[in-house]
């Protein structure tokens, strides 16, 4: 689904990713973790499209597609989804509106017919239920006093709305309390399939009880310096991010 | 002051002395201590504090030819799907041809030149009375000049459902037209009003505009104003609004286009329990300068005002906020709040906000905030990264601004005109 090749980012003449290489088939989870600055939210940044960013060497190949080479909301309508790890509160624009829009641009770049009103609000509820987002929040404008839990849930809604190929979790742990935790993980484990995929990006292992990775790569440094099963991440919880520090010093 | 400054009003004077009025000498005694005034007064100056931000060269240098009566075809110009009488003025007179509206039961509703000559109470009263000795020199003027408009006086406890729709429409060239309307809502009424100001055809028309509201005890009052003069062409509109007390009055304004729009609207709460709300939308282009000066002014204890005024600017476009929120001694427990936010859509366009309380009482809750920025990039990508084009995020995002500032209009299909209005305008 994609194939990441010798990718490297900078921003403001920096060097974050020093030559990241990653496959993700579809039907796979797989787990991204790092220390703090390691760069994996550089990585989801470049791969949905944030301008900021420069790549300056190597390629990510989407679906067939050169995926560097279109635009943030085209690699969203081929199937790109990024749940963000602050999600950006805009007054003014309801969130149905804009996943209505959102939904009919996609469509329309595929070729196909907009959403009816009907099946559109069938869909409405029926994913809003699935992350037990009350549907008076999908009437609001978009993040706007959500409380952080909210924002993560509605996420996911998004995600669910948007069905996306592959689906990039930046975060989306952090500030959530062990019961929202629950509901976010069952959401997305709700939405897997055989056709999509999964990128978890994470600091700690605890999200990764609820949703279980094929495989888990350590971020550190730019690179990815260790790839494993899923029990890499219950060691890293326990040996902690100075393991994989050390390691690399000896290199 | 120079003696160039000088000519430019005696030619402004001389292009309407030809004006003939006929009326009785109570109407032609007030025409005279205008025209007392504006010997005294002169055009401002970039130096006037009240006109700093908004030069007057465009419409003072032009030369002017008087507006005459005239007959278009106004199909166009009204809301669809919006009942209401329908009443037209052009180029400062009234047109009883274009006019449709039914005569009911506690309404008195005719041109202004026919309420002076019927000599109706509430005129001889109410008439004149908020805007005479402003030193005002657009204002003195019009109530040296004015030619017709529309007089509404709804009786006591009277509630009119259906709306009134003024269309205030200049034609020609290089016209100068002077309209002024009489509102009175006698104690206990309702009544909404829609005014829009609109050009046909032609460049340069200028409108000197001059409205007085007397809003009474227990009376809610709407005006929703819509400017929309394409072209080239020049307005200044004043509005003088006193309120006294439990009373309710509203206005919306809505200006879209106009090389020239001063709006100078001036609310005077004299009495309890009064609520106020003005709000307004200002979407500038090209070279538009579109420019709002209100003020309240709080006398008495126990009122809210609400002031909300929006600008979306593109191009060389700039717009200019004033707002005024005076709280006098006695106006204790009184809750004002102002807000002015603008968004720049270009490089060369300017906002100029200046909001200002002044307060004189202790026991008030005041607050007033100006924000002048471009569009939240953060949002956009957002916005892009779940598949909407930029310039699709872009238009979601100000047309959700926009329709923010005239949530007050209470008359669903004006509300989804202006909506509508606002998407057409900002594609």
């Amino acid at each position: 689904m994609i194939k990441i090749n010798n990718l490297h980012a900078s921003i403001d003449g920096k060097e974050i990713l020093k030559g990241i290489n990653l496959e993700v088939k579809a039907g796979e989870v797989h787990a991204i973790m790092g220390p703090n600055g390691s760069g994996k939210s550089t990585l989801s940044s470049v791969l949905a499209g944030r301008e900021e960013f420069e790549v300056t060497e190597g390629s990510v190949e989407f679906d067939g597609k050169d995926l560097l080479d279109l635009s943030p909301e085209d690699r969203a309508r081929e199937g790109l989804f990024l749940a963000f790890q602050y999600p950006v509160e805009i007054p003014g624009v309801s969130n149905i509106n804009f996943l209505k829009t959102a939904i009919n641009e996609k469509r329309a770049y595929l070729n196909q017919e907009p959403v009816s009103a009907k099946e559109f609000l069938g869909m409405v509820k029926e994913k809003s239920a699935l992350v037990e987002l009350d549907s008076k929040l999908a009437n609001r404008s978009v993040n706007e006093g959500f409380s952080g839990g909210e924002k993560k849930r509605n996420e996911i809604f998004q995600m669910a709305m948007l069905s996306p190929k592959l689906s990039i979790l930046d975060e989306t742990d952090s500030g959530l309390d062990i019961d929202a935790l629950r509901i976010v993980a069952n959401g997305v484990n709700k939405l897997k399939s055989p056709n999509n995929a999964t990128i978890v990006i994470t600091h700690y292992q605890r999200l990764l009880d609820y949703i279980v990775p094929d495989f888990v790569h350590v971020l550190y440094n730019g690179k990815i310096v260790k790839s494993g099963g899923k029990e890499l991440a219950i060691e890293l919880e326990e040996k902690g991010y100075d393991w994989i520090k050390s390691e690399n010093v000896e290199l | 002051m120079t003696t160039a400054e000088l000519t430019k009003k005696d030619t402004f004077l001389a292009a309407l002395s030809p004006l003939q009025f006929n009326e009785d000498s109570y109407f032609e005694g007030l025409r005279n201590n205008a025209k007392n005034e504006l010997a005294e007064l002169d055009f401002p100056t970039s130096k006037t504090e009240y006109w700093k931000y908004t030069r007057l060269g465009k419409i003072v240098n032009n030369t002017y030819t008087l507006g005459q009566p005239d007959k278009i075809d106004i199909t166009n110009f009204l809301i669809p799907n919006l009942e209401a009488h329908v009443l037209v003025v052009i180029n400062g007179y009234y047109s009883p041809e274009l006019s449709n509206f039914t005569e009911i039961d506690g309404v008195t509703l005719t041109s202004l030149s026919a309420a002076k000559k019927q000599g109706f109470e509430g005129l001889k009263k109410h008439f004149n009375q908020f805007t005479q000795d402003k030193k005002e020199i657009f204002l003195a003027l019009n109530n040296a000049f004015h030619t017709d408009g529309i007089y509404l006086e709804v009786a006591k406890n009277n509630n009119v459902e259906k709306p009134y729709h003024i269309l205030n429409i200049t034609t020609g060239n290089n016209t100068i037209s002077q309209s002024r309307n009489l509102f009175i809502g006698n104690v206990g009424s309702q009544v909404k009003i829609i005014e829009s100001f609109i050009n046909v055809g032609g460049e340069k028309n200028f409108n000197n505009h001059v409205s007085e509201f007397f809003v009474a005890e227990n009376t809610h009052l709407e005006y929703n104003k819509i400017q929309d003069k394409k072209e080239n062409n020049f307005s200044i509109a004043t509005e003088q609004v006193y309120q006294e007390a439990n009373s309710n009055f509203t206005i919306n304004t809505a200006t879209f286009n106009g090389a020239l729009v001063r709006n100078n609207l001036n609310i005077e709460v004299d009495a309890s329990n009064c609520e106020t709300n003005l709000n307004g939308l200002y979407l500038g282009k090209n070279k538009d300068h579109i420019d709002n000066h209100t003020v309240v002014d709080h006398k008495k204890p126990h009122c809210n005002s609400n002031e909300v005024y929006r600008g979306v600017l593109d191009d060389e476009s700039t717009g200019v906020f004033n707002g005024k929120v005076f709280v006098r001694q006695d106006a204790q427990i009184t809750n004002a709040f102002q807000q002015n936010n603008n968004i720049l859509l270009s490089d060369n366009a300017t906002a100029n906000s200046k909001p200002e309380l002044e307060i004189y009482a202790d026991d008030v809750k005041c607050s007033h905030g100006s924000t002048t920025g471009q569009i939240d990039e953060e949002a956009i990508f957002y916005l892009q990264s779940r598949g909407i084009s930029k310039k699709g995020a872009l238009k979601l995002m100000i047309n959700a601004f926009a329709k923010d500032a005239l949530e007050r209009i209470s008359i669903e299909t004006l509300h989804e005109y202006i909506d509508a209005k606002i998407e057409e305008e900002l594609s």
